[in-house]
Formats: structure tokens, sequence, C-alpha cells
């Protein structure tokens, strides 16, 4: 049995343990419909030309976990930003972890999707956001139609909230490959702020596939920053499709740091609704052996006088592929938006390459729009600068290489992340350099 | 010191240095000037080893071996310094971060452990004061958005910190006015010793107040065309190159 034929023949069961007044009961039966006429996508489509999901989706994937396995915390504290406190979302094998998580109620909501589905004071925030912007594609309506556990965090206007919020999804490898569908759902209110980590690891060797949907709201003057740590096991596989609504005056970035994992396709997704918008889009990627990391970005700008940047940059080592498929969509009434992209990379082998595609769509007549995207080795005359101060050539190199990326990690506003992703850096640079980067 | 044995070299098969000769011993500044185009930046960049130059035929015999095979920091380590014309800007890595990384992998290189952070922060604060460097400027991104000036000085700053047996200074007077210029030389000429030796590669001899050669070269079209001291220099600038030519000529 196919894939497919297995999640659109098991979904009745699962809807049939799910309680029946269900807020979200009828977009589920809708979705299901929807992935099981349009099936996973193909590279014959144009999104998808560059990806294909063949190979990850001969594996037999156990697609009702069982939680069996309890991880104890000195085994994966390393994943968390243990030097600072955080609010701390933890699944296990797709099931909720109370022990590793530090949730909260406390003026703020840092608690679990599965609560929210059933518990009837969130209802009306449910009706108001759950699958309001998610796009009703194969694969998030895939998602929809088995959602039931994710994050859910709601922090009501004025609030600043000066904890970070980590959400780790660990996959223990119980099964020999095995299917993961988080849903996220955050709705930060008025003049509101919040930071949020996102990662999923594998803890084995064991095929995983996440198939992971993350609807983010932020209201006028909202404040949101949403970091994307994907550094997971080689035989780890991520679909991450997020979308974002962003009301007036609302500043939102998130970050995407693709250093791991076999194939990772980010599907990032920005509607700006309101205003005086500005959104950030920023990539560092770094991969070898035979990774494949697909960006695959819009920005759709509804409202004028809005802002948007794009900084994607990608270092590619071995025979590993990268793809950048970033859309800028200018509404007629957008007039008066500047929007910027730009998406550089370094082949450092001969086999590895990228497939770089900007776009732009532009429906209004008073806009300021760029784009450019750069593929190139490294720059011979500053190697020999390096070189020529007693700076051996693979250390000149991984200077080098820290210096392109680096602009991208300027906007980290959390300092121990920013370390923490600094030592990724280096360490997926392969060099031990005499300082602190 | 340092023997250059009729020096070949070229780049995408154009020969730009022609049989070079040039021979610079401990204590000694030697300035090469020419023309534009005559040859000069190559032959800085040959010395230290750049890649994108063929080296074609001759020797570079630097305190008793041959280097013309070795890698740019393998140069560097024996003792070699280029101050670059157009330094490259490095974002993200601080002047402070670069030079200790510089120093320790020179160290490594000869076996010994790092510099221990006491002496290094003591040495940069020396160092930095002899070219009137202040600290803000030491966690600045490498060159990235440097003026001229500041990108020359920073430049003498890492050769002071390096302290190598010969040093290269190619064009380090473009771009400077004429205090900076002054701090910059000042530098230099605290540097000097005995023991160590310095090329001084300009266009003007104004440099050449400041900085005193013992020898004065002129490069043209690859070759060295005429050798002398400093009182060549004020010829030239008095003149241009245009008699030197005619005096080949006969």
């Amino acid at each position: 049995m196919s894939l497919k034929d297995k999640l659109v023949s098991s979904y009745i069961a699962f809807e049939d343990h799910l309680e029946d007044d269900s807020p979200i009961h009828d977009l589920r039966n809708d979705a299901i419909k929807v992935f099981e006429e349009q099936g996973f996508p193909s590279k014959k489509e144009e999104a998808w030309k560059y990806t294909s999901l063949n190979a990850l989706l001969k594996h037999d994937y156990n697609i009702f976990p069982k939680n069996e396995r309890t991880i104890e915390l000195k085994e994966v504290r390393k994943y968390f930003l243990h030097d600072i406190d955080t609010y701390k979302l933890v699944f296990v094998d797709g099931v909720y972890n109370s022990f590793l998580s530090d949730t909260t109620h406390d003026s703020i909501d840092v608690c679990l999707l599965s609560s929210a589905l059933n518990k009837a004071k969130y209802k009306a925030v449910i009706e108001a956001y759950f699958n309001k912007t998610a796009v009703k594609d194969s694969l998030t309506s895939l998602n929809t139609a088995f959602a039931k556990e994710g994050a859910y965090i709601h922090i009501p206007k004025h609030k600043e909230v000066e904890k970070p919020i980590e959400i780790i999804n660990f996959s223990t490898g119980n099964e020999a490959a095995m299917l993961l569908q988080p849903r996220n759902l955050v709705v930060v209110g008025e003049n509101a702020h919040v930071q949020i980590i996102e990662r999923h690891q594998s803890l084995s060797k064991n095929q995983v596939l996440t198939n992971s949907v993350t609807e983010i709201f932020a209201e006028k003057r909202a404040y949101v920053d949403y970091y994307k740590i994907q550094n997971d096991a080689r035989t780890a596989s991520l679909i991450d499709s997020t979308y974002v609504s962003q009301e007036q005056e609302s500043h939102c970035r998130v970050h995407t740091f693709s250093f791991g994992g076999k194939l990772v396709r980010n599907n990032l997704n920005f509607y700006q609704k309101g205003e005086r918008c500005d959104s950030t889009l920023n990539g560092i990627t770094i991969i070898e052996g035979k990774q494949h990391v697909d960006h695959n970005t819009l920005v759709h700008h509804i409202a004028p006088n809005c802002e948007s940047h794009q900084d994607y940059k990608g270092i590619f080592a071995d025979s590993s592929t990268g793809v950048f498929n970033g859309k800028v969509y200018v509404e007629k009434d957008a007039q008066k938006l500047d929007a910027f992209q730009q998406n550089n990379n370094i082949l450092v082998d001969d086999k590895a390459s990228i497939n770089s595609k900007p776009q732009l769509e532009i429906f209004a007549d008073d806009v300021r729009c760029s784009h450019g995207c750069t593929i190139g080795q490294l720059d011979e005359d500053a190697m020999f600068y390096l070189q020529s101060r007693g700076i051996g050539k693979k250390e000149a190199r991984a200077l080098l290489m820290y210096a392109f990326a680096n602009n991208v990690l300027e906007s980290v506003k959390i300092p121990e992340l920013k370390a923490r992703i600094n030592k990724l850096i280096a360490n997926k640079i392969g060099v031990s350099l005499g300082f602190e980067l | 010191m340092l023997q250059i044995k009729n020096l070949y070299a070229g780049i995408e098969e154009k020969e730009i240095l022609k049989g070079i000769d040039l021979e610079v011993n401990p204590g000694e500044v030697h300035a090469i000037m020419g023309p534009n185009g005559s040859g000069k930046s190559t032959l800085a960049s040959v010395i230290a080893g750049k890649e994108e130059f063929e080296f074609l035929k001759g020797n570079i015999i630097f305190e008793g071996e041959d280097i013309s095979e070795l890698d740019p920091e393998e140069r560097a380590h024996k003792g070699l310094f280029l101050s670059f014309q157009y330094p490259v800007e490095i974002p993200g890595v601080s002047v402070t971060n670069f030079i200790k990384t510089a120093i320790n992998e020179n160290r490594k290189a000869k076996g010994e452990k790092d510099m221990p952070a006491g002496e290094m922060l003591k040495k940069i604060k020396e160092k930095a004061e002899l070219l009137e460097i202040d600290r803000k400027f030491l966690s600045r991104s490498l060159n990235e958005g440097f003026s001229g000036g500041e990108k020359k000085r920073n430049e003498i700053f890492q050769l002071a910190m390096l302290e190598p047996k010969l040093a290269i200074l190619d064009e380090t007077d473009s771009g400077l006015d004429i205090d900076a210029l002054k701090v910059v030389a000042n530098g230099v000429n605290k540097l000097k010793s005995k023991d160590n030796a310095v090329i001084v590669i300009t266009h003007y001899q104004r440099l050449l107040d400041y900085i005193i050669p013992d020898f004065v070269h002129v490069l043209m079209d690859g070759k060295i065309v005429k050798s002398g001291t400093k009182e060549l220099a004020k010829e030239l600038e008095a003149k241009g190159y245009d008699w030197i030519k005619e005096e080949l000529v006969k």
C-alpha cells in the first residue's frame, strides 16, 4: 500500500477516536479530501521541480507512533537553550512530555494544541484562527486532517513575554520509520511581543519524516521573532509549512538555520494585511554530503507602506543540493512598498549545486523592489589575504565562510541563541577557531 | 635575507616579470618605484605566493631556502609579510580576533602553544598605541567600512603584531593624508631593526621622505632597470620616468 493510501484509509479510524463536537471536525474532513485528491506533490509541479519526495515516501512509516520510550533530561539537555530560562513545549514521538516541558497559563497561554482543541475556553480562539491562514495545499491539508498535537501559544495584547519559548519535537526511533505531523498555532495580540525557537530532533538512526505546520497571527503592532533550528540527524527529513499573517504595523521575523537533516523543505509564507508591516525572512544553510535543503518563500503584500526583507545565505559542500525559490507578490493597493530579496550561495565542491529562482510579481506602480542572487566560490583574493597572514587554508576558508554568513546572524536577538548558532556554524565548517565566533 | 634571481612570472600566458634580480639584507630598506603597469604589485604578490600568478622561472631565496613553491601561509610562517594595497573586508571577524588567529596560527606552525591571553592583550595595546589606533577600532569588523587610511593603518598594525623578518609594503601611501602617512611611517620606522628588512613599493617619493630607503630600484616593463640611493627617488620625482627610458634606448 502506498503511503497516501495508508494515510487515507487510516483517517476514518483516527477521526472516530476524536470527539464529534471538536471545533475542527469539519475542517479535518475537508482536508483529507483535498489530500486524497491531490496526493503528495511531485516534481511535475513547478514549486517542487527541484525537490523530490519519492525516495522518502517509499518507507513504511508508522503514522500513529506510541510514546513508549521516556527520555532522560541529560540525554537531550544539549538541545535546549539551557543557559537561560525559557518556556518549553516538548513532544516525544508526537506526544506531549510534561516532564521536560515548562508551560504556563499565567496571563499568557503556552500550552498544548490538544487541550486548546478540546477545552471550551479556547474555542473562540480556535474558531477565529485555526487553519485560517494556512494554504489548502496537499501537505498542509494532510497535516490539518491529522492535527492533534503541537504548540498552542496565545499572547494577549500589550504583553511582552520576556522568556523565549522553545518548541522541541523529539523522535526516539521507537519505530523503524515514523511520520510526525506537529501542528502549532501562535496568536500574538495587539502590541504584544514574543520570541519562539523551534527544533525537530531525531535521537536515533531510524527514518523520520515530519510534516509540520505552523500558523502565526500577529495583531496590530505585535512583534514576533521566530527561530527555526534545523540540525537534525541524517535520517530525518522535514517538510515545514509556516504561515504568518500580519496586521497593521506588526513586525515579524523568521530565521531559519538549516544545517542538518536529509531533506528539508521550508514553505514560508507571509501575508501583510495591514499598513506599515515589516517582515524579515533570513536563512543560513550550511550542508554537505547528500543533504538537500529547499527554501520556498512567499511574501504577499496586500496593504500599502510596508517593508519586507529576505536574506538567504547558503554554503554547499560535497554533493549537497539547495533550492531557493523566493516570491514577492505585490497587489495593486500595496503602494510605497520596499521589498528586498537576496540569495547568495557558495559552492564549496564541484558536485554541489543550487537552484536559485527569485520572482517578483508586481501589480502596484509605486514600489521599490530589488532582488538578486549570486552563486560562487570563495573569493581568491580574500583567501590570499588570510593566508599571507599565516592562516592555513582550512582556517582561512572557515573564516571566510563565517564572514559570508555572518550578517544574517546579526539580527538574532537572543544572545545565548546567537552564541549557540555561532558554535553550530563553527562545528559545521569543521574547525575550531582560536576565538569564540 | 632575500635573494631574487632571474625571476620570471606572469598571469594567463602574459609575462609580467621578466628577469628580476634583487638582494635584500637584514637592516636594509629598499624602495621599488616605477610607472603604472611596470609589475610592482605583481612582484609583491609573487614573493608572497599568490597562486593566481604563474611562477615561470628563477629563484626566490628567503633565509637561505627557495620558497617559490611554498603556500602563502608557509611563507608567512617563515617571516614574510605583505601589506596589501587593497586589504580585503571580512565582516563579522573583529580586528582583534583576526590578529589573535593570525598570531596563534603562526605559533602553531612553529610548534608553539597559543599566546597567553594576558600577553596578547598587552601586545595589542602596545602596538595599537604605536599606530594611534583606539580601542573601538579594534572591535570593528576587519576592514569593513574602513576608510583608506584606516585600512593602511590596520595593515601596519598587523605588521607590528606579527613582527616579520621581511615586510613588503605595497603602495601603503596611497589613500593616506599627510598626517596618517606620518603615523604609518613612524610605526614602520619604530619596528625597524638591524635584523629585519623592508621593501617599500611606491609610486611617489612622498613616503620615502619618512621611511628613508638605503636603495632605490626602478622597475620598468618587468625588469629592474636602474638602482641607486635615495637621491634617485628625488630625481624621479622631479623628472618622471621618461629620461630613464631614453637612457635605456641609448
